[in-house]
């Protein structure tokens, strides 16, 4: 029986895992010890309850437990090891890499550094969502202490050549960190295979609760070293002093052993719905598919149907069905998506843009309501589409004749 | 965003959707687009010229849903109206009708405009002088034309 509405924004947020909760609700009411209260019983079951999950965030990224720095989340993490790195290493230079579409919390951070004094450099990408390893090479200098890039983007879900990214940081002694809260989870992430020395990513992406989230800080070949951002007890190997999310810590660990459990058969899954997802709009004419296709994460897609407003598209469905799009039809944020138009895509495909996000709880069933519900909308809005009307007569689309008002 | 009933009515059930031959005397055409948001409208009128009253409109619109609703409405305006009470729709009636949000308001701007556009292309065609706008009422940023 289809429940609606059908969630298809898993790159947004994920539902907790009915295990994942199980597991954290005795840290509220009976084990809600302290975990840095060294001398009773309550501090010392949830010390262990955090190292256990300390061990489980590890493993998933073939970490060592050490390796973890709790944080809030995500975005708390790539400003940690941005500004970290930044004033831990500003002897050595100034110089960051990064690329044109990463999140805002690594592009606004940067935005932060330069006003420091850094120098940031951001990379191109290519019209499949890629940057130039070439580019990323001679970017670099004497001064470069950091290149940051993405595993794979949260907009289109294009995995980039981590390894190789991380080869050439590391021929050239700069330190290698990436966002990897897409990625992690949801297909295999190695720090060590990958060659990444600073990692950052959420729980609430892999099925785990808001509010906590990691940085992984290299311990060996090299030693890497954050300067902390927030001031007070030291916690987290001093990196990150604030009392332990407990709760939060213990649900994480639990996300991510689930996820690197299950994490093969269900990107199996995954990509079989997606591809019958994004095969069926495919049939749509003048749709096509943002990103490299051939190297992405199993369970995003991300469509533009041209000649249609993606914030009207939605709303022939978002009653029914949540899904994301690259459109603000707003005067407030007028911009559509910046990932999308780095692409390459004028304004108007950015602006027809649908991600769609499938996830653990995603059915065929779902995915069949979603093909109906995108189709007969899209159809309907071109019926009424000026461009739909125009392109169909064969008009030359790049020389319209507007009126004057 | 919450949509008001209204917006989402129009949407479901747009008004007077579709095409009248341009190439026809007593039809005027105002296509108009803002860049900035990747938005066209396009409304049409039919006259009787021996009337001088609008007897059909048309529109379509590539948009947003709040830029459809905008159109369609005025659609239904249209008919019935003198060339000259049409010229004197205002953006801002769109806005009050749907209980548009501040947002939205560039779209009804739009559908203006378009209307204005169709009355003088009808006029340009049949040897009359456009009509102008009055100081009064051109109180509204035009927003990327």
């Amino acid at each position: 029986m289809l429940k609606l509405p059908v969630y298809l924004d898993n790159n947004a947020t994920t539902p907790c895992d009915p295990r994942v909760v199980e597991t954290m609700l005795p840290f509220f009411t009976e084990t809600f010890g302290n975990a840095s209260s060294r001398n009773h019983a309550f501090g010392w079951a949830a010390e262990a309850a955090v190292d256990l999950a300390r061990e489980q965030v590890a493993a998933l990224i073939g970490a060592d437990p050490k390796e973890i720095i709790f944080t809030s989340g995500a975005t708390e993490a790539d400003n940690l090891a941005l500004k970290g790195v930044f004033e831990m290493y500003i002897d050595k230079g100034n110089h960051i890499i990064t690329t044109e579409i990463e999140h805002k919390a690594i592009l606004d951070t940067c935005k932060h550094l330069e006003k420091q004094g850094a120098e940031i450099t951001y990379l191109k990408v290519n019209s499949e969502g890629l940057p130039d390893l070439k580019e990323l090479e001679a970017a670099i200098t004497p001064k470069t202490i950091m290149v940051a890039i993405m595993y794979a983007n949260n907009e289109i879900g294009v995995i980039n050549p981590i390894k190789e990214i991380s080869a050439i940081a590391k021929r050239h002694g700069v330190l290698m960190m990436s966002d990897i809260t897409q990625a992690a989870g949801k297909i295999p992430v190695d720090v060590d295979r990958d060659g990444i020395d600073l990692a950052a990513f959420s729980a609430h992406k892999l099925y785990g609760p808001k509010g906590i989230g990691a940085l992984y800080v290299r311990r060996k070949s090299p030693r890497v070293k954050v300067t902390a951002q927030l001031d007070g007890g030291g916690h987290e190997r001093g990196m990150r002093s604030g009392t332990l999310n407990v709760p939060g810590i213990v649900g994480f660990g639990k996300a991510c052993e689930i996820s690197l459990g299950e994490m093969e058969e269900e990107g199996k899954r995954l990509a079989v719905l997606r591809d019958k997802l994004e095969n069926a709009l495919l049939q749509l004419e003048e749709s096509a598919v943002n990103g490299f296709r051939a190297q992405r994460l199993p369970h995003v897609s991300n469509i533009s149907f041209r000649y249609i407003e993606g914030e009207a598209l939605l709303m022939g469905f978002n009653k029914n069905i949540a899904v994301s799009s690259g459109s603000a039809c707003t005067s407030a944020s007028p911009e559509p998506s910046y990932v999308l138009t780095s692409l390459g895509l004028g304004d108007d495909l950015a602006h027809s843009s649908i991600r769609f996000g499938l996830g653990r709880f995603t059915t065929e069933e779902e995915i069949d309501y979603a093909i109906k519900a995108v189709t007969e909308t899209v159809n309907k809005l071109r019926e009424i589409s000026p461009l739909w009307e125009m392109f169909k007569e064969g008009a030359d689309m790049s020389s319209i004749e507007w009126s004057r008002p | 965003m919450d949509y008001a009933a209204k917006v989402m009515d129009h949407y479901n059930n747009p008004r007077n959707a579709g095409k009248l031959d341009i190439a026809s005397l007593n039809v005027g055409t105002g296509l108009i687009h803002v860049s900035e948001y990747i938005e066209v409208v396009r409304i049409q009128i039919e006259i009787n010229p021996a009337k001088n009253i609008i007897t059909d409109a048309r529109f379509k619109t590539f948009g947003c849903g709040s830029a459809i609703a905008a159109a369609s409405l005025t659609t239904e305006w249209l008919k019935g109206k003198t060339p000259e009470d049409a010229f004197k729709i205002n953006n801002m009636d769109i806005v009050e009708a749907l209980s548009l949000p501040p947002s939205k308001i560039h779209c009804t701007i739009l559908v203006e405009d378009a209307v204005k556009a169709a009355i003088n292309d009808y006029r340009h065609k049949n040897g009359l002088e456009a009509l102008q706008e009055e100081a009064l009422e051109s109180n509204y940023e035009l927003e990327g034309m």
